[in-house]
């Protein structure tokens, strides 16, 4: 039996299990790519005005640190892959890491490739079906991006250089999360620590894009995200950057192999250190258990949202610098944002994108009632002497509790680095208010899942369906045109602007009563239902 | 007499399947009673509408005084359970999830906690995904043995354990029977079930199809005999109750039907016996018997 054998049929088996999520990560990047462009392009239409953006871009460090510079003012495709040329990288790495790791160390974690290896499988065949279906995903998503920028109207040479690029450095993390799959005896722990050097390469490219230029720049050259912007699309279309992300990804995939050949089946190469042989005092109940399960996950986030809200605040400062006199960027700002000064228009905007970064950690959280429960370790806490209720509303008061607190420290980090800049303390306190205005509509994203979670609990994924949905509506309905009765479905929608908006407490009021209608919904829907797998 | 819990005509159906279809339990207070059946018949998911975790169609059933579905928290505080398929947190420690279960019962017995450690040999400072099934398993164990429980559900406790281990369980619940506590233990290991229960239920398909002591349920079986005799057993094999006779020589092994067994004994005395071994029939034959009259009626068409 050779090595690779029973690949095709482990392929289709990934593909099978990942019918709905592939698809709709290729059409969310597809739609956010495509729109983002044309935005953009409509936005700074002359030379003049894109001249006049770049400079002020390229001049903000912490836009350069955020997203790079711009390469080349006068090509209007250059200046419409602003933003999108890193986030494009960053969604087709993630997918790469979330689909290899979970066709090759979370089902060996969970013995299901036991079953799978004992056939006519060979040792190889889960790794090389795992890259397979990662790399087909990373090309669907690189042609299709291609073929958004096509239909904006910028040019094919430099749109399929840009599809390129996502894709192959899609690659390079799909062979990066090949060797970390070997590495870790978990799948948390392999998408966690895949997870962590995207942020490590992350945050080399933006040393080096932040470095004056000369020796310490070539840093960005280390970063397979470096890479990614390192191919020019529309200002010199360098295919031959392609060399290097599939030489990385061809000597990481190498790599991963050898280690496949050398350990057993369940085992990591790093070792799993032995853990305390008693409980501590907090771990007594289902919230100390929920707690316990979800800490070190709301750690990563609370940092990552304190440094995107200093970066936000160190932005905030130049914003009126960067639209400039470009009449049509303030009119887009304003609509999008609505307020009086641009720059509050600036910070409610991408406050309201942070309200939906943390209803992802909400999401997730409250989805783990359900993880839970198909897993059946919710059968052994509910058998002991904990009642429904209590039980879900554990997952549920970390969820609300969890998400109030990344908007605090957002709202926090970003007005105390604002107030740094403008000298006014008040800041502070304007900033915090607007982010935790933000609250109410992630609580209803939390009451989504709970509701579905109660009522309807094989339908729970619906939750991420609900907030993909709520981000179209409110991120892109204005820029689309939909009509408002569409956009009012999102939360989001009825937030009001903050900072700068009119606030009234009547939204605040509709948004949290809806939140409360839905959790009790879940609740007394949970306390009636059996438990399910 | 006391009785720990009750059920009777319990219906619970999944879709179009009916798992269980007007099954009857009846567990005395301070009894281990073996719940037997075959993989599918209904055990968990008899025990689950017991544990409050799914809600019967229709039936009665009654735990510790109480009703499974509507007073489960409070009755939980009384029981302590063990699922056939442990499934652990993988980044909580085996020591723990003992703790936390305990504590979630209200409360746990320090030094048994410890004894119990050592004697199951379970190392409590791995972690829930470096764990086997039957250390999986013996973590669930050690967490209901040190609590203080009055009953314990323990559905296939043993599926995962070696024999070594599996005899360390057996003694546990010998000791737990000692000292009173009630224990409902599902299995289909019939060896496990005939050493340590006092009564047995056994159930087939959703329904309870026998229910008595060890000593009731072999009246409605046979005694298998072997008997060297002073000369040819002529005739014995073609009396009322006798089955499957094997003659060679003086030598004879039947089967006889237990209320036949004085005719039988009485005609083998006639002849003269020599050496006779008699066993009673294991729970084995027991089970193999309900198969059987399936079998019967699949194969009754063919015959």
């Amino acid at each position: 039996m050779s090595a690779a054998a029973g690949t095709p049929a482990l392929v289709r088996l990934a593909l099978r299990r990942d019918r709905i999520m592939i698809p709709a990560w290729v059409l969310v990047t597809f739609v956010l790519i495509a729109g983002s462009a044309r935005a953009t392009t409509d936005l700074y239409a002359t030379v003049g005005q894109r001249v006049r953006f770049v400079a002020t871009s390229n001049g903000t460090p912490a836009i350069v640190a955020l997203y790079g510079r711009i390469p080349d003012a006068r090509s209007p495709g250059s200046v419409a892959l602003f933003k999108i040329d890193i986030i494009g990288a960053v969604l087709a790495a993630v997918l790469s890491i979330l689909l290899v790791v979970r066709h090759t160390r979370a089902e060996e974690e969970s013995g299901r490739l036991e079953l799978v290896g004992a056939t006519g499988v060979g040792r190889r065949a889960p790794l090389t079906a795992a890259l397979l279906v990662a790399g087909g995903a990373d090309l669907a998503l690189g042609l299709l991006s291609a073929a958004g920028l096509v239909a904006v109207g910028l040019p094919v040479e430099g749109s399929l250089v840009a599809g390129t690029a996502f894709a192959t450095v899609g690659f390079a993390f799909a062979a990066i999360a090949a060797v970390v799959a070997q590495l870790t005896s978990s799948g948390r722990a392999a998408v966690g620590l895949s997870s962590a050097v995207l942020v490590a390469v992350y945050v080399v490219r933006a040393a080096g894009d932040s470095a004056d230029a000369g020796g310490a720049r070539r840093l960005t050259w280390l970063s397979p995200l470096g890479w990614g912007r390192q191919f020019r699309p529309y200002a010199g279309d360098r295919w031959w950057v392609a060399l290097v992300t599939l030489g990385f990804a061809a000597v990481m995939v190498a790599a991963a192999y050898v280690l496949v050949a050398r350990r057993d089946l369940g085992a990591g190469l790093l070792p799993d250190r032995p853990g305390p042989p008693r409980a501590g005092r907090a771990l007594a109940g289902p919230l100390g258990l929920a707690w316990r399960l979800q800490r070190t996950s709301l750690l990563w986030w609370t940092v990552a949202f304190a440094i995107l809200g200093a970066v936000l605040g160190g932005m905030a400062g130049s914003v009126s610098d960067i639209v400039g006199d470009s009449a049509g960027a303030g009119d887009l700002i304003t609509k999008l944002g609505g307020g009086e000064a641009l720059t509050d228009a600036f910070l409610s905007t991408e406050l309201s994108f942070l309200g939906i970064g943390a209803a992802v950690f909400g999401v997730q959280t409250a989805m783990r009632a359900r993880g839970e429960e198909t897993a059946g370790a919710a059968e052994l806490v509910l058998a002991a002497s904990v009642g429904r209720f209590r039980w879900l509303a554990s997952w549920l008061a970390v969820a609300l509790a969890g998400t109030a607190l990344l908007m605090a420290v957002a709202g926090v980090a970003s007005g105390l680095v604002y107030a740094g800049q403008s000298g006014d303390g008040g800041e502070t306190g304007r900033l915090a208010g607007a982010a935790l205005a933000r609250v109410p509509a992630v609580w209803v994203s939390v009451g989504v899942v709970a509701a579905a979670f109660g009522l309807l609990p094989r339908l729970a994924a619906a939750g991420w369906a609900a907030l993909a949905l709520f981000l179209v509506l409110t991120e892109g309905g204005p820029l689309l045109g939909l009509p408002q009765g569409v956009q009012d479905v999102s939360p989001f929608t009825h937030v009001p602007h903050l900072p700068g908006g009119q606030a009234s407490a009547a939204p605040f009021g509709w948004l949290f009563a809806v939140a409360v209608v839905l959790l009790a919904a879940g609740l007394a829907g949970f306390r009636r239902r059996d438990l399910t797998s | 007499m006391n009785t720990a819990l009750a059920v009777s005509g319990l219906v619970k159906s999944f879709g179009r399947s009916r798992a269980l279809d007007g099954l009857d339990l009846t567990v005395r207070a301070g009894e281990v009673h073996g719940f037997l059946g075959p993989n599918g018949a209904g055990k968990s998911t008899t025990i689950r509408v017991l544990l409050g975790l799914l809600r019967a169609d229709a039936g009665d059933a009654e735990l510790l005084g109480g009703d499974p579905w509507r007073q489960a928290t409070e009755l939980h505080r009384r029981l302590a359970y063990v699922p056939g398929d442990v499934t652990l947190w993988p980044n909580l420690t085996g020591g723990e999830v003992i703790d936390l279960l305990g504590r979630l019962r209200g409360g746990l017995d320090e030094r048994r906690r410890d004894e119990l450690l050592r004697r199951f040999e379970l190392d409590p400072r791995k972690k829930g995904r470096a764990y086997s099934k039957g250390n999986r398993q013996k973590v669930a164990l050690v967490a209901a043995l040190a609590s203080d429980a009055e009953l314990l559900i323990l559905d296939e406790p043993t599926s995962g354990l070696d024999p070594l281990m599996e005899e360390v369980f057996q003694e546990c619940v010998r000791e737990e029977r000692e000292s009173g506590r009630t224990v409902l233990l599902s299995s289909h290991i019939l060896s496990e079930v005939e050493a340590l229960c006092d009564r047995v239920t056994i159930i087939r398909k959703g329904r309870t199809v026998e229910s008595g002591t060890l000593a009731d349920l072999r009246h409605l079986t046979r005694t298998s005999i072997e008997a060297e005799l002073a000369a040819a057993p002529d005739g014995v094999a073609a009396m009322e109750g006798v089955h499957d006779a094997r003659v060679t020589g003086t030598t004879i092994a039947l089967e006889v039907d237990t209320a036949r067994l004085d005719p039988v004994l009485r005609r083998l005395a006639e002849i003269g016996v020599r050496g006779l071994v008699s066993r009673p029939p294991t729970l084995e034959q027991l089970f193999l018997r309900h198969y059987e009259d399936d079998l019967d009626k699949t194969a009754g068409t063919a015959r």
